[in-house]
C-alpha cells in the first residue's frame, strides 16, 4: 500500500523537478545542463543500488565502485570490440561486440550480478567492520586489476566513439539519453519500492534488525542478503554502463574507491533507506560540484566540511530533514 | 634469476611488510580499544610524509625531519580526535567510515592547497646511503636495511609498552571493558586521545621513512591504507600480533609475486603475454590470500576477542 503522506509528496516533486530540468535549459539555450542532469540520474541509479544494500540491508558495503566500474567497462569493452570490428573471442564460437544498448546493459547487469555473488560470498561470512573492509578491499582488487591490464587502455582507459544504439531513437541527441536514463531510474526505484514492501524486503530489514530471530522462523538471513548484494550490484552496474554512454569514455577512476566513496555520499547526504534519497544526495552533489567547482580547485575540501557536518550533526540527510523521521528504524 | 637477487627481493618483502605493520598497528590498536575504524589513518601517514620532507628540505636534517614526522602526525591525530573522532565512539561503523571519509577529503584537499600539486622529495640521510654488505657477499641499500631494523625496533618497542608499562594495561584494560576502567577512575578520554595520537605518530612515522624512497604526495596514503586494511583483516582485527604476523605475510606476498609470477608465467607463455597476465594477477594476489584466510578462519588468523 501506497500511503500518501510527506515523503511520498515529495518524491513526486523530485520526479517532477528533475524531468523539467532538462526541458528548461533547452527553452533557455544552456544544452550543458541536460548533461549535468543526466549526469545526476545516472548516479541516482548508482546510488539507488547502494541504497538497497546499504538502508534496507544494513550493509555497509564500501566496493560499490567495482560494479559501478564493471558495468561500464561491459559498455566499453563491447562497443570497441563492435567499432574495432575485433571479436571478443574466436576459439569456440565467434563472439562478437556490439552498439546495442539494451544487449550491453544486460551484459552489464549480467556481469556486475556475478561479480557481487562472488564477493558476497566471501565477505557476507563477515558483518559490521570486516564487511567494510572487504569491499573494500575486493573493490581495490579489481580496481588495480584494471590499471595493471594493458588490453582495454590499462591506466589510460578507454574511449567509446560513438554513444551507443537503442531501438527508434536517436541517442545523440542529449535529451533523448537523459529520458532512457531517466525512465531507467524511476524502473530501478519502482523496483525498490516493490521489494521493500514483499515478503523478501520485510526478512531483509528483519536481517539488518535482527539475525537470529530471522533464523528462528526458519530464514537463512545469508542467503537473503546475498540476493540483495546481488541485485544491488546489478542496479549499480547499469548504472556504470550508462554512465560510460554519457562520458564515452571508460577509466579506471570509476573503479577506485573515491567513487564508492561517492556513490556512498549520495545516498547519505539524500537520506539512508529513503526511495528518492539517492536522488536527492545526486542532485546536492552535482550541485555542489557545479557551485563551488567554478569558484575553486579546492571544491573537495568543502564537500569535506559539508559532509563531516551531515553526519556528525544532521543525521537523516535532506528527506529525512524535510519529511520527518523514517518511520521504521 | 640468480639466489642474490631471490635474497634481495626476500628483503625488500620483509622491509615492505615492517613499513606496512607501522600502519596497521595504529589502525588495529584504536579498533582495539575504541572499536573506531578509520579511514583517515593513511591521510596521517601523509602528514608525516609531508612534515619530514618540509622540515628536511628547510633545515637540511633529515633527522629533524623525522621529528617532525612524528610530531605532526601526533598533534593531526590528537586534534581531529578531540575535534571529530570522539563524537564517533558511540555511533554505528556508518557514521565513521562517512566522517573519516569526510576527513581524508579536507586533509588530502588541504595538504595541496598548502604544497601544491607536485611531489616533493626526501633525500635519503648520507650517513644511510650506499650500500651494506650482507653475509653471503650480497649487497643491499643501507636505508632500506635500516628501515627493516627501525620497524622491528618499533615492533619490540610497542610489545614492551603494551605488557609492561601502565599506560600499556590501561590500553589492555580499554580492550576487554570500557565501563570498568572509567569506573576504576581512569580518564578515558583522555586515554583515547592519547591511543589515538600514539596510532597516528606511528603512521606518520612511516610516512616521513617511506618519503626518502617514494615521492611525497597528496594521495600516497591511501594506497597503504587499503593494504593496511587487508593486514588486520587477515591478522585479525585489534590484535597488534596479528598486524605484524599480517603486515609481514602480506609484504612478502605482493613483493614475492610480482617478482615471481612474471617469470613462472614465462615458463609456458611468449614474454610479453606472461609480464601481463603476471603482473595483473600480482596485483591481485594479496586480495586472494585475504579471501583464503577468511575461509578458512572468517575473524582472521589472530582474534582478538573471542
Amino acid at each position: 500500500m501506497v500511503k500518501f503522506d510527506r515523503e511520498t509528496a515529495l518524491n513526486g516533486f523530485i520526479a517532477i523537478s528533475l524531468l523539467a530540468i532538462p526541458f528548461i535549459a533547452i527553452g533557455m539555450d544552456e544544452p550543458f545542463y541536460v548533461t549535468l542532469a543526466t549526469r545526476v540520474v545516472v548516479f541516482a541509479i548508482a546510488g539507488v543500488g547502494l541504497n538497497l544494500a546499504l538502508g534496507l540491508g544494513g550493509l555497509i558495503s564500501f566496493g560499490h565502485a567495482a560494479f559501478f566500474g564493471l558495468g561500464g567497462y561491459a559498455a566499453g569493452i563491447l562497443a570497441s570490440h563492435a567499432l574495432n570490428y575485433e571479436p571478443l573471442m574466436t576459439s569456440l564460437f565467434e563472439l562478437n561486440g556490439t552498439t546495442e544498448m539494451l544487449i550491453i546493459w544486460g551484459v552489464a547487469v549480467i556481469v556486475s550480478g556475478l561479480a557481487a555473488l562472488v564477493i558476497g560470498l566471501f565477505s557476507l561470512r563477515t558483518s559490521g567492520v570486516y564487511f567494510i573492509m572487504i569491499t573494500l578491499a575486493f573493490g581495490q582488487m579489481i580496481y588495480y586489476f584494471a590499471i595493471s591490464w594493458p588490453a582495454y587502455g590499462g591506466e589510460d582507459g578507454l574511449s567509446i566513439y560513438v554513444r551507443n544504439k537503442f531501438p527508434g531513437v536517436n541517442t545523440l541527441d542529449p535529451i533523448n539519453f537523459f529520458l532512457i536514463c531517466f525512465v531507467l531510474l524511476m524502473f530501478s526505484i519502482l523496483l525498490i519500492s516493490v521489494l521493500k514492501n514483499s515478503r523478501f524486503g520485510a526478512a531483509l530489514q528483519a536481517a539488518r534488525q535482527n539475525d537470529e530471530r530471522l533464523s528462528t522462523v526458519g530464514i537463512h538471513p545469508f542467503k537473503i542478503r546475498l540476493t540483495t548484494f546481488v541485485i544491488s550490484a546489478m542496479i549499480t552496474g547499469l548504472a556504470g554502463a550508462l554512465y560510460a554512454d554519457l562520458n564515452r569514455f571508460v577509466s579506471p577512476s570509476m573503479l577506485s574507491w573515491h567513487t564508492s566513496g561517492e556513490i556512498m555520499i549520495f545516498v547519505i547526504l539524500g537520506g539512508v533507506g529513503r526511495l528518492f534519497g539517492p536522488v536527492v544526495g545526486a542532485a546536492l552533489f552535482i550541485l555542489f560540484e557545479s557551485i563551488f567547482g567554478g569558484l575553486t580547485e579546492h571544491w573537495m575540501l568543502f564537500l569535506g566540511l559539508v559532509l563531516l557536518a551531515v553526519v556528525l550533526f544532521a543525521r537523516g540527510g535532506l528527506i529525512g530533514f524535510v519529511a520527518g523521521r523514517a518511520r521504521h528504524g | 634469476m640468480t639466489s642474490v637477487l631471490f635474497i634481495e627481493q626476500l628483503l625488500n618483502g620483509l622491509q615492505f611488510g615492517v613499513m606496512l605493520f607501522l600502519m596497521a598497528a595504529g589502525l588495529t590498536l584504536v579498533f582495539g580499544v575504541m572499536g573506531l575504524i578509520n579511514l583517515a589513518h593513511g591521510a596521517l601517514y601523509m602528514v608525516g610524509a609531508f612534515a619530514c620532507a618540509a622540515v628536511a628540505n628547510y633545515t637540511g636534517s633529515f633527522w629533524l625531519g623525522l621529528v617532525a614526522s612524528l610530531v605532526a602526525a601526533a598533534v593531526a591525530g590528537a586534534v581531529i580526535e578531540i575535534l571529530v573522532i570522539r563524537r564517533l565512539y558511540t555511533r554505528d561503523h556508518l557514521d565513521q567510515v562517512l566522517a573519516t571519509f569526510a576527513l581524508i577529503l579536507i586533509f588530502s584537499e588541504g595538504t595541496r592547497w598548502l604544497f601544491g600539486s607536485f611531489p616533493l622529495f626526501l633525500n635519503v640521510p648520507e650517513i644511510l646511503s650506499g650500500p651494506i654488505e650482507l653475509p653471503g657477499g650480497l649487497f643491499y641499500p643501507l636505508y632500506r636495511f635500516a628501515l627493516i631494523v627501525i620497524g622491528c625496533l618499533v615492533a619490540l618497542g610497542l610489545y614492551l609498552l603494551i605488557t609492561k608499562t601502565r599506560l600499556g594495561i590501561q590500553i589492555r584494560a580499554g580492550e576487554s571493558d570500557r565501563e570498568m576502567i572509567a569506573a576504576l577512575g581512569i580518564d578515558i578520554r583522555l586515554l583515547y586521545t592519547i591511543v589515538f595520537a600514539l596510532g597516528a605518530a606511528l603512521a606518520g612515522f612511516a610516512g616521513g621513512l617511506v618519503g626518502a624512497i617514494q615521492s611525497v604526495q597528496v594521495g600516497m596514503g591511501e594506497p597503504v591504507l587499503i593494504l593496511a586494511f587487508v593486514v588486520i583483516v587477515i591478522g585479525g582485527i585489534g590484535s597488534i600480533k596479528g598486524a605484524l604476523v599480517g603486515a609481514i605475510l602480506v609484504g612478502m606476498v605482493d613483493t614475492m609475486g610480482r617478482f615471481l609470477l612474471p617469470s613462472f608465467f614465462q615458463l609456458f607463455m611468449n614474454n610479453s603475454d606472461a609480464t601481463s597476465v603476471g603482473s595483473a594477477l600480482a596485483s591481485m594476489l594479496i586480495y586472494i590470500l585475504m579471501a583464503l584466510v577468511l575461509v578458512v578462519k572468517p575473524k582472521g588468523l589472530f582474534p582478538a576477542h573471542g
